[in-house]
């Protein structure tokens, strides 16, 4: 059986891991990342599980170290944030090319510059496009079980692609919260040993990224696609075999109130907590809003987006990424094209929000309701910014 | 802090510093101030045109120096200010460039940028604060880390051997190498004024104690018992070859300055070969 603990969640990120028997992990330190990084360190040190701990020079290395390790048939995980996530994105998409189940925590933090340390979805947004899985954790609980989850997402044999979990930076890595940890039993019950289709072995040679002509090149990215396209099928089965063992429901879309709202208010990450203390404030005063927290970022989940919005008038989205010049965030923009084809599409309205840490209140996201209501067709607009 | 503002005296530094960014963010007993206030004693000392003079840093505890002198100055991302400086001195060859870095950001993140321009003998002055560690992210280890000395990724003590920084400089191209402590301040101050006024990269590494997180792991005591431990342990050898000269916590810190010569500089080949504005082998003939 779990136990239940308090603890800080970038310490129980660490200790996930370690329930997932890694071999190695390469890690290089970042705010707010840096605790996973250190107690990673003290748990290889202290012999409670036998994998190595890579202290490199840099972002670029801790990825590039990690593709070596996992092309080696490794179970690895590593964790950054902000400039390091950007720093290793030339690795990004050959750890995905190359179809290596690589794990990774990003602590979600602004992009320089000017230089900020504090929480925004900047970071992952500049990186989206990497063909990674993508998960956003709301509190301490998902930070656990979405590390467990995603070493059997990555590796599952229909699957073998790296995956990643969002973790926002400070609002969770630095919070103690009480969680359950789940016991090395159970896990054990729940991820099987990493069996990989292909690796280096001097016994079986086998070449890894090698030259693609124009000839190929386009059926190897479309191969790509579908397989993280397709892998939206093992990540909800994956989400049932964790329901069965440990009694907690995962969704890639998960709906708060939504039955007869009029606006629904999209959020990924942590402020899921905060909007939906907003939802409950704003039924008492009867308004018909719901909440609609996206759980899996890539692949995006199309049809459960769109079944739980179904009849929505409005839909209110965070986000918590600029994206510059463009015609609104990367939410919305996702969630535009989701509807373009629609005969009766919802009105999708857009707010920049909470940018480098800045305080997002249950009343900001009741001012954002009331103000998508009232629109009339679709804005893009920056909520709270003094002029 | 509200009400009546408290008059207070003028400090001798205040012409180079941004006095309304004071509090400084570094802890008590760290070296870096005493390091910071060494540069600033140097620029003093030559009374250098504050508009001929910039400063670029990359980030770490010792990048902040960048955000509290009062001249031009760039706080560049993690590893990139020699790049960042570069550029800066190839658009203005005109003007002095002073980096001022982390051991970790000049040499592990953003290494292969020191030894480039070390190579191709970009004229600059390059401070480099070696408190053995990354400060500013919590004390993780660095490639300055000594051979078993505790930090908070190498719990056991580090299994890595480190770089010996003067030694690198040097066999990668710099000028003028020299390394003290944060307890040689004077000599540290003649130092960067004389890498200062020479052509070329030049390259100045100071042993600096980090008692909040450095010291406290490796149970160094304070930073005065820091201080005392440079007192007791560092050696001045001028002029010996850099490679033996170590940091030996235990046994001998060597300190001094090792390097001082003259090379063509990255410029004067450029406008040589590139321009052919100085008779090409005039240049070639000064390497040799
Ligand atoms: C790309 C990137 N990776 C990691 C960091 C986090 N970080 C900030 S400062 C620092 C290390 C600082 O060490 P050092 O350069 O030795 O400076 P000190 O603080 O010790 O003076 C790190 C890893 C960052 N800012 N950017
Ligand atoms: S952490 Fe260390 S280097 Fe940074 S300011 Fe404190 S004492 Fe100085
Ligand atoms: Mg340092």
């Amino acid at each position: 059986m779990g136990k239940r603990i308090g603890m800080e969640v970038a310490i129980a990120a660490a200790e996930a891991v370690a329930l997932c028997r890694i071999d190695m992990a390469a890690v290089y330190p970042i705010t707010p990342q840096s605790h996973i990084a250190e107690h990673l360190s003290d748990i290889v040190h202290n012999g409670q599980i036998d994998a190595e701990f890579l202290t490199v020079e840099s972002e670029h290395s801790a990825m590039s170290a990690c593709v070596g390790a996992s092309a080696a048939g490794a179970r690895v995980y590593t964790a950054t944030s902000s400039q390091g996530l950007i720093l290793m994105h030339e690795i990004l998409p050959i750890a995905s090319a190359m179809r290596l189940p690589i794990v990774m925590g990003v602590c979600n933090r602004a992009v320089s510059g000017p230089l900020n340390i504090w929480n925004d979805h900047s970071d992952i947004m500049h990186v989206r496009e990497c063909g990674w899985i993508q998960l956003f954790a709301e509190n301490g609980q998902e930070v656990i079980d979405m590390t467990i989850q995603a070493f059997k997402m990555a590796e599952h044999p229909e699957v073998m692609l790296p995956a990643l979990v969002n973790i926002d930076g400070f609002q969770l890595t630095h919070m103690i919260e009480p969680m359950e940890m789940p016991s090395q039993e159970e896990v054990d019950k729940f991820l099987p040993e990493r069996k990989p289709f292909a690796y280096l072995h001097p016994d079986k040679p086998v070449s890894m990224g090698c030259f693609n002509m124009p000839d190929i090149f386009m059926e190897t990215m479309k191969a790509k696609d579908m397989a993280l396209r397709n892998s939206k099928k093992t990540i909800i089965k994956v989400w049932k075999d964790w329901a069965e063992i440990f009694g907690r429901e995962y969704q890639p879309v998960e709906t708060y109130k939504m039955k007869d709202a009029e606006v629904a208010i999209v959020t990924m990450g942590s402020m899921g907590e905060t909007a939906s203390v907003a939802v409950d404030e704003m039924r008492k005063a009867k308004m018909k809003v719901g909440l609609v927290k996206i759980k899996l970022w890539r692949p995006f989940p199309e049809e459960e987006f769109k079944a739980a919005v179904k009849g929505c008038k409005t839909i209110a989205i965070m986000d918590r990424a600029v994206s510059f010049g463009g015609v609104n965030g990367p939410v919305a923009a996702e969630i535009k094209s989701l509807f373009y084809h629609e005969q009766e599409r919802p009105k999708i309205v857009d707010f920049i929000m909470g940018l480098g840490g800045r305080d997002v209140r249950v009343e900001d996201f009741i001012s954002m309701a009331e103000r998508a209501k009232k629109k009339k067709e679709d804005t893009f607009e920056f909520l709270g910014v003094r002029e | 802090m509200r009400g009546k503002k408290r008059e207070l005296p003028g400090h001798p530094m205040d012409r180079l510093l941004r006095v309304d960014r004071i509090p400084h963010i570094w802890c008590s007993g760290c070296g870096i101030g005493t390091i910071f206030g060494g540069v600033l004693a140097a620029i003093q000392k030559l009374d250098i045109d504050l508009n001929k003079l910039a400063m670029v840093s990359g980030i770490g505890c010792t990048g902040r120096m960048a955000g509290y002198i009062k001249v031009d100055s760039f706080h560049t991302t993690h590893g990139r200010a020699i790049p960042f400086a570069t550029g800066l001195k190839l658009a203005r060859p005109d003007i002095k460039v002073i980096v001022a870095s982390g051991d970790g950001d000049l040499f592990a993140i953003g290494g292969n940028h020191l030894i480039h321009a070390a190579r191709r003998n970009i004229d600059m002055t390059v401070i480099c604060v070696n408190n053995l560690n990354y400060g500013m992210t919590g004390g993780q280890q660095a490639p300055s880390t000594p051979l078993g000395f505790k930090t908070t990724t190498t719990p056991e003590g580090s299994p890595e051997e480190p770089f010996n920084f003067c030694y690198l400089a040097a066999a990668c191209g710099a000028v003028y190498v020299a390394r003290w402590t944060a307890l040689h301040i004077r000599l540290l101050t003649n130092s960067i004024a004389e890498a200062l006024q020479k052509k070329g990269f030049t390259f100045i590494e100071i042993l600096c104690p980090c008692p909040s997180v450095f010291g406290r792991r490796n149970k160094m005591g304070n930073a005065l018992e820091t201080l005392k431990l440079y007192h007791d342990r560092s050696v001045i050898k001028n002029e010996i070859d850099p490679k033996e000269a170590g940091i030996d916590l235990f046994g001998e810190i060597v300190v001094g300055k090792f390097v001082d010569r003259e090379r063509p500089t990255f410029i004067d080949y450029y406008r040589s070969i590139v321009c052919h504005e100085t008779p090409e082998d005039n240049v070639i003939r000064i390497a040799r």
